[in-house]
């Protein structure tokens, strides 16, 4: 059982000087707090006496996290007794905390009730798996290797899907038609090499899985695969492998997770500064798989801006280059066929990242108009109305916005309307002198378009909000609203009627469908570019009357990337493709470019061992 | 082909109108001024007040498509942007309307006065008004009224003043503006001016879409054009352009707005203002002179009756729901959306379609006056007709036509015989009934020129058939089947469908046949026959019944003016223009030709002296590629392939059955 590795929990120890290097490690057992650790990693320091970093490795996910909805097991929304909203656990800055305006927001939004309850199964249906597939000559040639797997149900399940509406509901109420067939725990590049001889030795189909956050349907497995399906989890491969502070690089292996890869390299007075909302839970390799944009890019880059090197076992053998030159002229970079491969082409092992030193100062701020500070984002009325009804009852950080504007400018602007305002957050980064030079920038802009700053605390709740927002999902899938996210990349001049078509659109493609109730339909711009900006939409409603709610859902989200793309809107910015959007990739790239991806395919890959059938 | 299935979907039979209101009743029960000066708040496009004309023209001038193409001229000619700009300022004030309150409640107490002692009735149908306003709300609205006199614009915004809703802006001709005040005039009601041609100038051409599409996004006001373009002088509908349709549909096309509502709107006159204006106009000759003094003429027609008007407001149609799968949009995605790029063939097809949809939806809602019922049989039946015998005559093409889907205005608690006299007794310019014999009007025939008498004669005769037109839509398809059976002379389905479909394709700019549509066309065509009992439709075969042979000759009657016709020109063009005929001679050659055959008697019908007539017939020809345009010293010039135009006259005149080309479609 030692083996059994699969998720981890940190507690990092960090002594004076705080630089980490990866040394070699040793394992204990220990038992904390009613959980099972197995194994405890120790990062061996230059200066072997000045740190401690453990990382705790859990026996199963499954003990932390939600089987079936999003995040921690211990943090969820709920009613409590007195029927107000309420965020649990322990983790968040906002847990613990009663939300009193969330309910009638909830039920003004959603006409839903609390009456009307779509509870989930408590248990998985065990009897709804399909047995395995199982190849023994690969099952025997693999326990030579002594890489731990498994074909238990639960670890099959929770690698057969990622955070999709469909999926989760499919956890909750339905069933999948097909899952992998077992799981395997690579613990380094090597043994995933092993694995990828063994897989197309045997013809075995493999699925990479990072940290199952996936809004694409990108691990899905398709339906008709009849060879034994092999989810290889990344999740043991969560070294830094060296720190180099003169080029500024690190080097990792790709199953970190975003909030380690960040807290590790923080000790050492680093970061990356990839920072995408689901950075708690996805991976380096995950990012590199999905071209991931992080909400800091303004200052950091995107995925592609960050890496220097990859490493990437493929049927035909590892890819990677030769050095770590910050740019080269060898031809269309090979790191673009990497990036966004979606595992359709082998697994990212080892990745060398830019890192910076932390930054000195933070500061969140309100305003009303756009600059480039370190992130941005621009809310309509719609979500703003939301932020606000998640404002908490207590706590002296979380000073709604309006109060913060009634203190400071509400007296100064009269006629100040809650239903038309709309909000952009803006986070700046750098040292303390640049970072108040930029806000006064801003500032000067924002009072020339008649927008006003609303303090450093409503942008704290802002960004911190991100983190919480993705548990609303489940709470509103007790309550019959379901609802899902997407998102697009659109030059700034079509931006504004982008928008307000596609929100549009789904409210007119709800009212034919037969929804009862007016949708949630609200945007935000997430990302800023020189020639464009990244829009997300948000998009929910109530099911109540509806027979099928999961493809009535589908159809709207499908109509609205159909008016996305009529608009100029990109398929996707960042979440990808997957198996949810390619029926547009043709249109989206041209014959010539899914015919060029094709035979990159057809050569790396020719008998699709990594054949979980996304993008082609 | 399914012409044995169930007909239900497209059965024109089926459709559902409104009912109307008078509106000049209560204008006769109560004060123009009052009326002139009520308090008007219409409802606005999301609940935004228009801006300022001025605003508006500022907007335009400084919009990134006008500056595009300013310094793209600027470039290519070398001219300073500066002068450029000027040019445009003046372009966009000779265009640009100035809607004021005042000067439309000094139109609404005008025209107050003077509907009331044109017209008896103004009949509007509300439900549609109060669709008209939901649709203003929502999304910009276009109004596509149908044009069969300068009435119309006046018309339809007075309606809308009356009904409180916003005052369109209309797209007028610039030979309004000849007249000084009355186009100043227009100008404050909301029409803005175009220029008829200004081919290739781009300045232009940029000025006028901008300006339209900003009014169009700002939700300005309703844009009004007419899709036909110009007057239709036969009161038949015109083949629709397309060029106005083309710039509202873009900022849909462009995702500047989420959705258009396209309004097609159907006026229909039981008397024409200008029915003998028109008529000379076809014939291309001056109006004889007692009537060419203009302000004899307007107080002779102030002392006339006009008859009723029906105003129907059509189904707010919408854009996005027509494009809906028909088209990709993405074609805008790779220009930033102010340089103009030329859209893909699919759009242009699909606006092509839309033109013809509007169009058919115009027809669809005319309403048919009992007048046109007896025109369409005295035509038939010159030099005289009983009116025993005609009021027979017209109660049986009532039925038919009632049964057929048309939107009959019959006046129930009138005994019929008074109705077709007191029909008779208004279109007391083109008919008189002297002891029971009803004849065309005979003007004293003063020369003995012979020319100068056909004229006068055929100029009543288009008159008449000006109204005869007015139904025409409504048995054209199933009078094309049916001639098709009698000239084929064989009851076999396929060559009675492939005779139809020349029929069609000659005729295609004749009547509104939308593009494609030839089997759907053919369908409706038997599917009412049927339902008159006038034929059987078997596997293979297409029978004649006994009720059927009545229904065929009138339907051969009725439209003979043009099978006859067509042969005319046909005959001119393989006889006198094998060397090719210039654009601008063409109308004054054939009607020569013309003349010589009616003349001798060898033709019958006057109606080829229709230059309308005319001028479709080679739109058709050229577009069937029988004749080509060449452009030779300046001049363009129709080249004839005589072959083929022969055998269409010989397919016309029943010497000759079409080729089978048309089977495969089957
Ligand atoms: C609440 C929420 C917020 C999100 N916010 C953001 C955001 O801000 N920015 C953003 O970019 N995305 C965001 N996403 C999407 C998702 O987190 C990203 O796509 C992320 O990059 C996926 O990483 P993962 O490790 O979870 O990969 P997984 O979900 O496990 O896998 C995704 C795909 O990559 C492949 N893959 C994974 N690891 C590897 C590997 N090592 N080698 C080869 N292929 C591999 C898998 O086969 C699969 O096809 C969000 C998702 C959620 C649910």
């Amino acid at each position: 059982k030692e083996l059994n590795l699969f998720w981890f929990v940190h507690c990092v120890v960090p002594k004076r000087n705080k630089r980490v290097c990866s040394g070699h490690c040793w394992s204990v057992c220990l038992s904390v707090a009613g959980c099972y650790i197995n194994k405890m990693y120790y990062l061996m320091p230059d200066d072997s006496t000045n740190c401690f970093v453990y990382i705790f490795t859990f026996l199963n996910r499954q003990d932390l996290l939600k089987w079936n909805g999003w995040g921690y097991s211990d943090s969820k929304f709920i009613f409590n007794k007195k029927g107000q909203a309420e965020f649990t656990g322990k983790r968040y800055r906002l847990s613990g905390m009663v939300l009193p305006a969330l309910r009638e927001w909830f039920e003004k939004t959603f006409g839903a009730s609390l009456e009307h309850k779509t509870p989930p199964r408590s248990a998985l249906n065990t009897s709804d798996i399909p047995a395995p597939i199982l190849n023994e000559d690969f099952l025997d040639d693999l326990k030579a290797t002594k890489i731990p797997f498994s074909h238990e149900i639960e670890d099959r399940i929770f690698r057969a899907h990622g955070h999709c509406l469909h999926e989760i509901f499919a956890l909750r109420e339905g069933k999948f038609e097909r899952v992998p067939d077992m799981v395997v725990w690579p613990n380094s590049h090597s043994e995933v090499e092993k694995i990828v001889n063994l897989a197309c030795k045997h013809n075995v189909c493999v699925i990479p899985f990072g940290g199952g956050t996936s809004v694409s349907s990108a691990l899905e497995c398709p339906p008709d695969e009849k060879r034994s399906i092999v989810s290889l989890d990344t999740s043991q491969m969560n070294r830094i492998l060296w720190i180099d502070e003169k080029n500024l690089t690190a080097h990792v292996e790709a199953g970190i997770i975003g909030q380690d890869l960040e807290r590790l390299l923080n000790v050492s007075g680093y970061c990356t500064g990839h920072e995408p909302d689901s950075m708690e839970f996805s991976t380096l390799g995950g990012w590199v798989a999905t071209r991931a944009s992080g909400m800091k890019k303004n200052i950091y880059g995107n995925i592609e801006d960050l890496v220097v090197h990859i490493r990437m076992v493929t049927p035909r053998g590892v890819i990677e280059k030769s050095c770590q030159g910050p740019r080269m002229s060898t031809g269309p970079d090979v790191h673009h066929f990497i990036m966004g491969s979606e595992g359709t082409l082998g697994v990212v092992t080892e990745v060398t990242i830019k890192i910076r030193p932390v930054p000195e100062y933070q500061k969140y701020e309100v305003a009303k108009q756009r600059c480039a500070p370190a992130s941005i984002r621009l809310m309509d009325n719609a979500q703003f109305q939301f932020g606000h009804a998640l404002k908490p009852q207590v706590a002296s950080i979380f000073t709604s916005f309006l109060d913060g504007l009634k203190k400071f400018y509400i007296t100064k602007f009269k006629g100040f309307d809650p239903n038309q305002l709309c909000v952009a957050t803006l986070l700046f980064e750098g040292d303390r002198e640049k970072v108040l030079q930029h806000e006064k920038q801003v500032y000067d802009i924002a009072a020339k378009f008649g927008g006003l700053a609303a303090g450093e605390d409503n942008g704290q709740r802002g960004y911190m909000l991100t983190f919480v927002i993705a548990y609303l999902r489940d709470l509103g899938m007790d309550f019959y609203v379901i609802g899902e996210s997407f998102e697009t990349s659109v030059p700034w001049d079509r931006v504004l009627d982008l928008c307000r078509n596609v929100k549009e659109r789904i409210v007119r493609e709800c009212k034919e469908r037969g929804v009862q109730f007016p949708p949630l339909s609200t945007c935000r711009v997430t990302q800023t570019y020189d020639a464009g900006a990244c829009v997300y939409f948000y998009f929910a409603f109530n099911y109540r009357g509806i027979a099928d709610p999961i493809h009535v859902y589908e159809q709207i989200e499908s109509a609205a990337r159909e008016e996305i793309l009529a608009n100029g809107g990109s398929l996707s910015h960042h979440h990808g493709v997957g198996k949810l959007r390619k029926r547009w990739l043709q249109e989206a790239i041209s014959d010539v470019g899914i015919g060029m991806l094709k035979s990159v395919k057809q050569y790396v890959d020719p008998n699709n061992i990594f054949g979980n059938r996304n993008l082609l | 082909m399914a012409s044995e299935n169930a007909y239900s979907p497209q059965d024109p039979t089926l459709k559902k109108r409104d009912d109307f209101e008078d509106v000049l009743e209560e204008r006769r029960n109560s004060s123009d001024v009052k009326y002139a000066f009520r308090c008007y708040t219409p409802v606005l496009y999301n609940g935004i007040p228009p801006c300022k004309a001025s605003l508006l023209k500022h907007t335009v001038l400084k919009s990134d498509h006008v500056l595009f193409v300013i310094q793209q001229l600027s470039k290519e000619s070398g001219e300073s942007p500066e002068i450029i700009h000027e040019e445009a300022v003046e372009i966009l004030d000779e265009m640009a309307q100035n809607l004021k309150l005042s000067v439309v409640r000094f139109f609404a107490f005008m025209l107050s006065k003077a509907f009331k002692t044109l017209f008896q009735r103004v009949r509007v149908n509300e439900e549609g008004i109060q669709r008209l306003q939901q649709a203003i709300q929502q999304y910009p609205v276009v109004l596509l009224p149908s044009h069969r006199s300068y009435i119309d614009f006046l018309m339809l915004s007075y309606v809308l003043y009356t009904y409180d809703l916003s005052l369109p802006v209309i797209a007028a001709g610039m030979d309004f503006l000849g007249m000084k005040i009355v186009g100043e005039m227009l100008r404050m009601s909301g029409a803005f001016f175009i220029r008829r041609s200004f081919g290739g100038d781009k300045l232009y051409w940029a000025l006028f879409s901008e300006y339209v599409k900003t009014m169009l996004r700002k939700g300005y006001a309703p844009i009004e054009f007419f899709l036909e373009g110009t007057r239709s002088r036969t009161c038949k509908s015109l083949v629709p352009k397309l060029g106005l349709l083309n710039i509202v549909m873009e900022p849909f096309f462009k995702g500047e707005v989420f959705d258009v509502s396209l309004v097609p709107i159907s006026i229909s006159y039981e008397r024409i203002l200008e029915e003998s204006l028109y008529a000379y106009e076809l014939l291309g000759v001056p109006k004889p002179k007692e009537s060419t003094s203009g302000l004899l003429k307007a107080r002779k027609i102030l002392s006339d009756d006009f008859g009723s008007i029906h105003v129907y407001f059509g189904h707010p149609v919408s854009l996005r729901s027509l494009a809906q799968g028909k088209i990709s949009r993405s074609y805008c995605n790779l220009v930033p959306r102010h340089i103009p790029v030329k859209p893909p063939k699919d759009i242009f097809t699909f606006v092509n379609d839309i033109g013809y949809k509007m169009v058919r939806l115009q027809q669809e809602n005319m309403v048919i006056s009992p007048w046109v019922l007896v025109a369409s049989i005295l035509i038939q039946s010159l030099p005289q007709i009983d009116i025993n015998h005609l009021t027979e005559q017209t109660v049986w093409l009532r039925n038919l036509a009632q049964s057929f889907g048309a939107f009959v205005d019959w006046p129930d608690h009138i005994s019929v015989s008074k109705v077709v006299a007191s029909s008779i007794s208004l279109h007391h310019s083109i008919v008189k009934n002297t002891g029971g014999r009803v004849t065309l009007i005979e003007e004293k025939q003063d020369s003995s020129n012979l020319e100068h008498q056909l004229f006068k004669y055929a100029a009543t005769v288009l008159m008449c058939a000006s109204y005869r037109n007015q139904i025409l839509h409504i048995f054209v398809r199933p009078a094309l089947v049916a001639i098709s059976v009698h000239s084929v002379g064989s009851s076999r389905k396929e060559e009675i469908f492939s005779y139809f479909s020349f029929l069609r394709d000659i005729f295609s700019h004749e009547f509104i046949f939308a593009p494609g549509h030839t089997v759907q066309d053919f369908e409706e065509g038997c599917y009412l026959l049927m339902k008159a009992d006038a034929i059987q439709i078997l596997k293979t075969d297409i029978l004649l019944s006994e009720r059927g042979h009545k229904i065929v000759s009138f339907f051969l009657a009725m439209f003979q003016p043009f099978l006859e016709g067509y042969q005319v020109i046909c005959r001119y063009l393989s006889e006198e223009a094998l060397e090719g005929v210039t654009e601008n001679q063409y109308v004054s050659a054939v009607r020569k030709f013309a003349v010589k055959l009616l003349l001798s008697g060898a033709v019958k019908s006057c109606e080829v002296l229709s230059s309308d007539l005319q001028k479709n017939a080679l739109a058709a020809l050229l577009k069937l590629n029988i004749c080509r345009k060449t452009k030779e010293m300046e001049q363009v010039v129709v080249k004839v392939n005589r072959t083929a135009v022969n055998s269409v006259e010989d397919t016309l005149g029943r010497k000759l059955t079409p080729l089978k080309t048309a089977l495969a479609r089957l």
